[in-house]
């Protein structure tokens, strides 16, 4: 009896390893059904949602101007203190002195990409981009001042 | 820690060929800097000694210098397998206090995602667990039909693990208008896929042979550690949040609490295995009744919850996580707690292991699904 449970076990057992074996050579043959990317050969096909959460950027129009109004929400409800916002003073034309951004600094290397500053902007100024390869070589580069050289205020915002 | 000193006064006090490994903190096997002292004697083990601290961020107290919508994010590095799940605990323990009527699609969205997350966070368990144990085919099997919930989840919350999804009073974003179609596509593949499963690791005769009657641990330990989740349920002990203390509305769903008797890695396993088939029947249930509305409550700007204190359990993929919240009235948290499944499910592993072999240690801590960061925070 002990015999023939020892080789009815060895058969099952190696019905179950075949089994197994089965799935695999499937799939060895079944090129087609393989989902693997070859992921920096595909890197222009890559197609990211509009949601996904890269890096904060600052949208220019082809005045060079933004909507940013330096309210300063967006620093204050970052939770890691990734921005800050630094002011100048613009001379107007008419003489008087109006408070404008300078620099609207932001810290890719603090920030964890949680949205709260796009969610809280209540001009627009900033949305996600959908980078992803963030790496470089020196720490510094990671620091980014986000509305370009010379930029203004966009007329009507407020 | 453990100091130098205390290892060599190990040694001195047995004297009797025992042998100490330490195993991690950087191990292929322990998922995460997870550092176990191991007395053996031969290969039998004799005692263990879980080390943390090596993951430490002091989340609980950053969150006390965080408002109460800014705390949210931190907590999806705590079990960043479950983010979502983590983040839905919070928001219902500050929605406690806010004294806010949550839309009924915030509702169904949230229990959606939670699903959702739960059987991503299963299938890594299974690929990994079972690399763990040296098969390496199942590993891309399961991480196939992760990358399906991952793409749902990048697409409707904007990132794939830490999603930071639900805001105090709803979620961020309205359903991206592809969710129904993905998440249906996701089902088809998943039973299309699922017998894979079987073939691959329930029916192996080695697997059943690792797993079958190692690490067992009865239902009166099981209780007495405080294990939750598929742990405890695995040894018999009912203890699924969302039928005992219903949230959201996990009490009108029809699914059923997955038990297992035995108690053993092979009974863990089971329950897992079969939990991914209780989610997908959720799903089922709701992804075609989704109702109109709003999708995030009226909330002032300033969160301030009034004094008092606040507890909310949920059941996340590794069981039962507890925030509890203490208010002074102020913007911020007086004190904040987590209850965290990984601790409990951890200290248990020193009662199962004892008197195993070493080479048993793998089975049993993978099918206790452990997460570091979310046993240190």
């Amino acid at each position: 009896m002990s015999v023939k449970k020892y080789i009815g076990d060895a058969w099952k057992g190696a019905a179950s390893l075949l089994k197994g074996m089965r799935r695999t050579g499937y799939y060895f043959t079944h090129h087609k059904e393989i989902i693997t990317q070859q992921y920096p050969d595909n890197r222009n096909e890559l197609d990211l949602p509009e949601r996904f959460k890269g890096e904060v950027v600052m949208p220019h129009n082809e005045n060079n101007e933004h909507r940013c109004t330096g309210c300063q929400v967006c620093e204050l409800v970052c939770p890691n203190g990734s921005i800050k916002v630094i002011f100048k003073n613009d001379l107007m034309p008419d003489g008087k002195k109006k408070k404008a951004i300078d620099k609207l600094v932001y810290h890719l290397d603090m920030c964890t990409m949680c949205n709260l500053c796009v969610e809280n902007c209540p001009s627009d100024a900033i949305k996600m981009a959908q980078t992803f390869e963030h790496s470089v070589f020196d720490r510094n580069k990671l620091k980014k001042v986000l509305n370009k050289p010379d930029s203004k205020i966009m007329d009507g915002v407020e | 820690m453990y100091r130098e000193t205390e290892i060599i006064k190990d040694f001195s006090t047995d004297g009797n060929g025992d042998m100490i490994i330490n195993v991690g903190p950087q191990h292929p096997a322990t998922h995460g800097v997870l550092h176990l002292v191991i007395t053996l004697n031969g290969e039998t083990i004799k005692k263990i000694e879980p080390h943390l601290g090596y993951i430490h961020r002091s989340i609980e107290k950053m969150c006390e210098s965080l408002t109460f919508r800014q705390f949210i994010y931190v907590t999806s590095r705590m079990d960043y397998l479950s983010a979502h799940i983590n983040n839905h605990a919070c928001v219902l323990c500050v929605e406690q206090g806010m004294e806010v009527e949550i839309p009924p699609r915030a509702q169904v969205i949230r229990v959606l995602m939670d699903e959702l997350t739960r059987i991503a966070s299963h299938e890594l368990w299974w690929g990994a667990m079972a690399m763990d144990l040296g098969a390496f085919t199942p590993f891309f099997h399961a991480f196939r039909e992760r990358e399906a919930i991952n793409d749902i989840m990048e697409e409707t919350c904007g990132a794939r693990l830490t999603m930071n999804y639900n805001v105090p009073g709803g979620v961020v974003n309205d359903l991206h208008p592809n969710f129904q179609k993905r998440v249906k596509e996701f089902l088809e593949l998943y039973k299309r896929k699922v017998h894979e499963y079987d073939e691959l690791l329930t029916e192996n005769v080695i697997f059943i042979n690792r797993m079958k009657g190692v690490g067992v641990l009865s239902a009166a330990d099981a209780i007495s550690y405080g294990c939750s989740g598929p742990v405890a349920r695995g040894s018999g002990v009912s203890c699924d949040v969302r039928k005992i203390y219903p949230y959201e509305i996990y009490d009108q769903l029809a699914f059923d609490e997955v038990l297992e008797t035995d108690g053993d890695s092979l009974a863990r396993y089971k329950v897992r295995v079969k939990e991914m088939n209780q989610s997908i029947k959720i799903i089922e249930q709701l992804i075609d009744n989704i109702p109109e509305g709003d999708f995030v409550a009226k909330t002032k700007n300033v969160l301030k919850l009034p004094k008092g204190e606040y507890y909310q359990r949920v059941e996340t993929a590794r069981g039962e996580l507890g925030v509890y919240i203490i208010s002074e009235g102020s913007t911020m948290p007086y004190r904040i707690k987590f209850r965290s499944p990984g601790f409990s499910n951890l200290s248990v592993l020193d009662k199962i292991a004892r008197g195993g072999k070493i080479a048993d240690l793998i089975a049993m801590m993978g099918t206790l699904d452990l997460v570091i960061p979310d046993i240190d925070r």
